[in-house]
C-alpha cells in the first residue's frame, strides 16, 4: 500500500513538474505600449497598441515567419491561390475552439471576411483586401474548407491574412474570443492590459507542453520612453520592442547584454524637393528642384556614412533604394548607396550651368542657391540630421535652411499648399511586398509625395514607373514581378525624387531572464516568437 | 540686499561683456561639426566638450548666451512700448475705450501662449537665415508679450489722469495728445522701466521653452533655448554633468535679473 503511494506521489510530481516545464505557471511578460489601444476588435485595429494586443491574441489563418519571411500554415494546415490571384482556399485544422470554448469552423472564417469587408465597418485591414468593385464571395465546403474569391486580382494575396485575426461567429464575446496565443483577462484603461494564456490554444512544443510557456502578459501603458528604459534596467519589464540609437548607446554602456542591434531595418528617412507645377516656389527654384542633375549633386554632396555614424551613432546604413536591404526579396542588390563626391556634384551642377564664386553657388542666372528644408519638431534625429546636411551642402556653396514645424503645419504645406522647397521625414514600412506602395509611386497617387495627384505622369520616368507598377500590381508570377520592381528601383535610384539617407538599425532591449528570444526586423521585433517565449533566472540563456 | 544688487549687476555686465566678446573668446566657430568627436568629455580643445554634432559647447554657450541676452531685451523693449501705447491710451481715455481695450488685454492674456506662438511661427517664411529667424522669434515674443505690461501701464495711466497736475494742464487749455505724450508718458516712466527689466527673463524663458520643442531660433545658431534642449535626454545627464553648465547660467542670469531689479517690481 505504501509502496503504491509512493509510486503515485512519484507520478503525481512527475505529471506536475512536466507541465511546470512547458507553461511556468505564474510567469509573466511585462512590456510597455505607448497609448491605450484604441480598439481591441483586430479588425479595427490601426494603432501600434491595438496591433500588439491583435497579434498576442489573434489566431490567423497563415502567419509571416518574421524571422525567414515566409508564410507559415496557422489555423489553415493549407492554402491555394487560384492563378488568377482573385480567390484563395484554405483547408482549415480540424478540433480547435476558440478561448471561452466556441468551437472553430469555416463558419467563423466566412463570418469574418463578412464584417472585414463591410464599408460600414472602416476596416483599415480590410482596405488592403478592396480589389475592385463587387462584392467579396465565401465558399464554405464542409466545416474545414473555405473559397474567398475578390471581384479582382489581388497581388500577394496569402500573405494579406497575416493581418486577419478571426473572430467567432458564435460566441457572445464576440472579438474576446480569441484562437491566438493569449486573450485579454483585464484591461484598466490609462494603466495596463492583462492578457492570459488561452487555455485552448492549439499549438504544443516538440516535447507536448502546451505553448506559450509564459502564463501571462502585462502590456503597461508608458509614454515616456526614458521611464520605459529606467523601469526595464529596474527589472520591472522584460523588453523595450523599438529602442532609439540615443537610448541604444546609453544602455549598451551600463549593461551590454540588454541592448541588441538586431540590423538594417526597413524604414528609411528620405529627403525630396517639391516638384509640384503650381506650388507657390518662383519658377527659377522649379527649375532647380526638377533637374535630375540638381537632385543627384545635392545627394552626393551629402556624406550617408556620417549621417548613420553621428546622427545614429553607428545604428544605421547609408541607404539605397526605397526597398530596405532588410527586404530580403524585392531588394535590387546591385545598386549601391550614392557616394559622397561634392566634386563630383559640382560637375552635375556645372551640366546645368551652376557655378561658385566666393565660396557660394550660383545658377545660371546669377541667383544664389540658397533653400529650406522642412523637417517636424520634437525628431531629434531629423533635426540632426537636417543640421548635419546643411554644414555638408554648405561645403559647395549651398545655403540650406532648416526648419522646423509641428506636424500638422508640415502636413499642411506638403499635402495642401505645397508651400515647402524640401522636405526630410521618414517613411514608416511594415509590408515586405512592394505593392503596398502603390500609392506613393503611382504618379496619380495623393502620396507622390514630390508631385501628388498629377493627371498625367509629368516625366517619361514617372510614367515608366506607373506602367511597371501597374504590371507588377496584375503579375502574379514573383519572379516577373521582381523584375519590374527592381527596374522602379534603379530609376528611382537614377532619378532620385527621394534622396534616400539612411535605413536605421532595428534597436531592441531585452532583459537577460527571457529566453529565446530573436530578434527579428519586422514588428514585433521581440516577441513574434511570443510561444517560444520563456523567462529563467539564469542570466542570458538561451540567448 | 544692496550688496547682492551689486554682485548681480556685477555679473550680468561680465556676461553680456564676454557675450559680446563671443568672436574672440570662442575658440571655435559654434557651427563647426568636429564629427570624429560628438558627444566629447570636456578637455583642453573643448572646455566644454562637444555636443552630439561634435560642436563645441563653450562656443555654442558665448554664441547663445549672446543671442539670448541681447534679444530678450530687445523684445522687452517692444513689448514695454506696445504696452506703453495700449496701456496709456486705455488708462488715458477711460470709459469704453478702456473697457474695450481691457477686454482685449485680458484675452490676450487668456490666450494659450505657447500654442499661439506654434502657430504663427509655422505661418512665417520658411527660407529665412537663422539670423533672420532668431529675429523673428524674439519680434514675436515681443509683439505677443505686451499684455501683461497694458494692465499695470493702464492701471497707473487712470491714477494719474485724476492726479493734479493733469487736471491743471487740461485746465490750461492742453490738448489730449500733448497731454499724453508730454505729462502722462514721462510720469509712467519708472512703471515701464520696471516692466521692462521684468520681461527679459520672461522671454529668455518663452525663447527656452519654444527652443525645447524645437520651434525656437534655427540652426545651427545656438540660443539658450536650443541648448537647454539637450537636458531632454534626462537619463544622459549623470554621466555628462556638464550639460548642466547653460541650465546653471541661465537660472543664475534670471536669478540676477530679478534681484537687480527687485525694486523696481516694488514701483511696479
Amino acid at each position: 500500500m505504501r509502496r503504491r503511494r509512493f509510486i503515485s506521489a512519484v507520478l503525481a510530481l512527475g505529471m506536475l513538474g512536466a507541465a511546470l516545464a512547458g507553461a511556468q505557471p505564474g510567469s509573466q511578460l511585462r512590456f510597455c505600449i505607448g497609448t491605450d489601444p484604441k480598439t481591441l476588435n483586430p479588425l479595427l485595429a490601426d494603432d501600434e497598441a491595438a496591433g500588439a494586443v491583435r497579434y498576442l491574441t489573434g489566431g490567423v489563418l497563415v502567419r509571416l515567419n518574421r524571422l525567414t519571411q515566409q508564410l507559415e500554415p496557422e489555423l489553415a494546415s493549407s492554402w491555394k491561390v487560384s492563378r488568377d490571384g482573385a480567390s484563395i482556399s484554405f483547408t482549415l485544422r480540424p478540433n480547435l475552439r476558440f478561448s471561452d470554448g466556441a468551437p472553430f469552423s469555416a463558419d467563423d472564417v466566412a463570418y469574418t471576411i463578412e464584417r472585414l469587408m463591410d464599408p460600414a465597418l472602416h476596416s483599415p485591414t480590410g482596405d488592403a483586401f478592396r480589389s475592385g468593385a463587387g462584392k467579396v464571395r465565401t465558399s464554405v465546403a464542409g466545416k474545414n474548407q473555405i473559397t474567398i474569391t475578390f471581384p479582382a486580382p489581388i497581388v500577394g494575396l496569402d500573405k494579406l491574412f497575416d493581418q486577419v485575426a478571426i473572430m467567432s461567429a458564435r460566441s457572445p464575446l464576440k472579438e474576446l474570443a480569441v484562437l491566438g496565443p493569449y486573450y485579454v483577462a483585464e484591461n484598466k484603461a490609462g494603466s495596463y492590459l492583462l492578457l492570459k494564456r488561452n487555455p485552448n490554444y492549439r499549438r504544443r512544443d516538440a516535447a507536448g507542453h502546451m505553448l506559450p510557456h509564459i502564463d501571462s502578459v502585462r502590456l503597461d501603458i508608458q509614454q515616456n520612453r526614458d521611464i520605459e528604459l529606467l523601469r526595464l534596467e529596474r527589472g520591472e519589464i522584460d523588453f523595450i520592442n523599438s529602442l532609439s540609437a540615443d537610448n541604444y548607446d546609453q544602455l549598451a554602456n551600463k549593461d551590454g547584454k540588454l541592448a541588441i542591434d538586431a540590423g538594417v531595418g526597413l524604414d528609411a528617412e528620405q529627403m525630396w524637393f517639391n516638384q509640384v507645377p503650381n506650388s507657390p516656389l518662383p519658377d527659377y527654384k522649379k527649375a532647380w528642384f526638377t533637374s535630375a542633375n540638381f537632385r543627384r549633386a545635392i545627394s552626393e554632396s551629402i556624406n550617408r556614412q556620417d549621417l548613420a555614424r553621428v546622427v545614429f551613432r553607428g545604428h544605421a546604413r547609408p541607404a539605397v533604394s526605397w526597398i530596405s536591404p532588410a527586404n530580403k526579396f524585392w531588394f535590387n542588390a546591385k545598386l549601391t548607396a550614392h557616394p559622397f563626391d561634392p566634386q563630383g556634384a559640382l560637375a552635375l551642377l556645372a551640366r546645368d550651368g551652376f557655378h561658385r564664386q566666393n565660396g557660394k553657388l550660383y545658377d545660371r542666372t546669377g541667383r544664389l542657391v540658397e533653400f529650406s528644408v522642412i523637417t517636424n519638431s520634437g525628431n531629434k534625429a531629423r533635426e540632426r540630421m537636417a543640421t548635419m546636411i546643411q554644414q555638408d551642402l554648405d561645403e559647395i556653396g549651398v545655403t540650406l535652411n532648416v526648419v522646423t514645424l509641428d506636424f500638422p503645419s508640415l502636413i499642411e504645406r506638403i499635402t495642401r499648399t505645397f508651400n515647402y522647397e524640401a522636405c526630410l521625414l521618414g517613411f514608416v514600412n511594415n509590408d515586405l511586398d512592394p505593392d503596398s506602395q502603390m500609392t506613393v509611386w503611382l504618379s496619380s497617387a495623393e502620396d507622390h509625395a514630390w508631385n501628388p495627384s498629377q493627371k498625367s505622369p509629368a516625366t517619361a520616368w514617372e510614367a515608366e514607373i506607373d506602367a511597371l507598377m501597374h504590371a507588377q500590381a496584375s503579375e502574379m508570377d514573383p519572379a516577373k514581378r521582381k523584375k519590374a520592381i527592381d527596374r522602379v528601383q534603379e530609376i528611382v535610384w537614377q532619378q532620385e525624387p527621394f534622396i534616400y539617407l539612411v535605413n536605421k538599425d532595428v534597436l531592441s532591449a531585452v532583459s537577460p531572464a527571457l529566453r529565446n528570444v530573436h530578434p527579428v526586423v519586422l514588428q514585433p521585433q521581440i516577441y513574434w516568437n511570443i510561444e517560444q517565449l520563456s523567462k529563467g533566472n539564469e542570466a542570458a540563456k538561451g540567448r | 540686499m544692496k550688496w547682492a544688487r551689486l554682485a548681480s549687476i556685477v555679473f550680468l555686465a561680465v556676461v553680456t561683456v564676454v557675450c559680446l566678446l563671443a568672436n574672440v573668446v570662442a575658440p571655435d566657430s559654434y557651427a563647426h561639426q568636429f564629427r570624429d568627436v560628438p558627444d566629447a568629455a570636456p578637455s583642453h580643445q573643448h572646455l566644454l566638450g562637444t555636443d552630439d554634432l561634435g560642436r563645441d559647447r563653450f562656443s555654442r554657450l558665448l554664441f547663445g548666451t549672446r543671442v539670448s541676452l541681447l534679444l530678450a531685451p530687445a523684445a522687452a523693449l517692444l513689448a514695454s512700448v506696445l504696452a506703453a501705447m495700449i496701456g496709456g491710451v486705455a488708462g488715458f481715455a477711460g470709459g469704453w475705450v478702456q473697457g474695450g481695450v481691457m477686454a482685449v488685454t485680458d484675452l490676450f492674456l487668456s490666450m494659450p501662449w505657447l500654442f499661439l506662438l506654434i502657430t504663427v511661427r509655422a505661418l512665417l517664411p520658411l527660407n529665412v537665415s537663422p539670423l533672420t529667424s532668431v529675429a523673428i522669434t524674439f519680434a514675436l515674443l515681443g509683439c505677443l508679450g505686451w499684455a501683461t505690461a497694458a494692465r499695470v501701464v493702464c492701471a497707473n495711466a487712470r491714477t494719474l489722469r485724476n492726479s493734479d497736475f493733469i487736471l491743471l494742464a487740461q485746465a490750461s487749455g492742453c490738448s489730449g495728445f500733448r497731454l499724453l505724450i508730454r505729462h502722462l508718458i514721462p510720469n509712467l516712466m519708472p512703471v515701464l522701466y520696471a516692466q521692462f527689466w521684468i520681461s527679459i527673463p520672461v522671454f529668455i524663458l518663452t525663447e527656452a521653452n519654444l527652443g525645447i520643442l524645437g520651434l525656437g531660433v534655427a540652426e545651427p545658431l545656438p540660443s539658450w533655448g536650443s541648448l537647454l534642449r539637450e537636458l531632454e535626454g534626462f537619463s544622459t545627464l549623470s554621466a555628462q554633468p556638464w550639460q548642466f553648465v547653460p541650465l546653471i547660467l541661465l537660472i543664475l542670469t534670471v536669478s540676477c535679473f530679478h534681484v537687480a531689479t527687485q525694486k523696481l517690481e516694488d514701483w511696479a
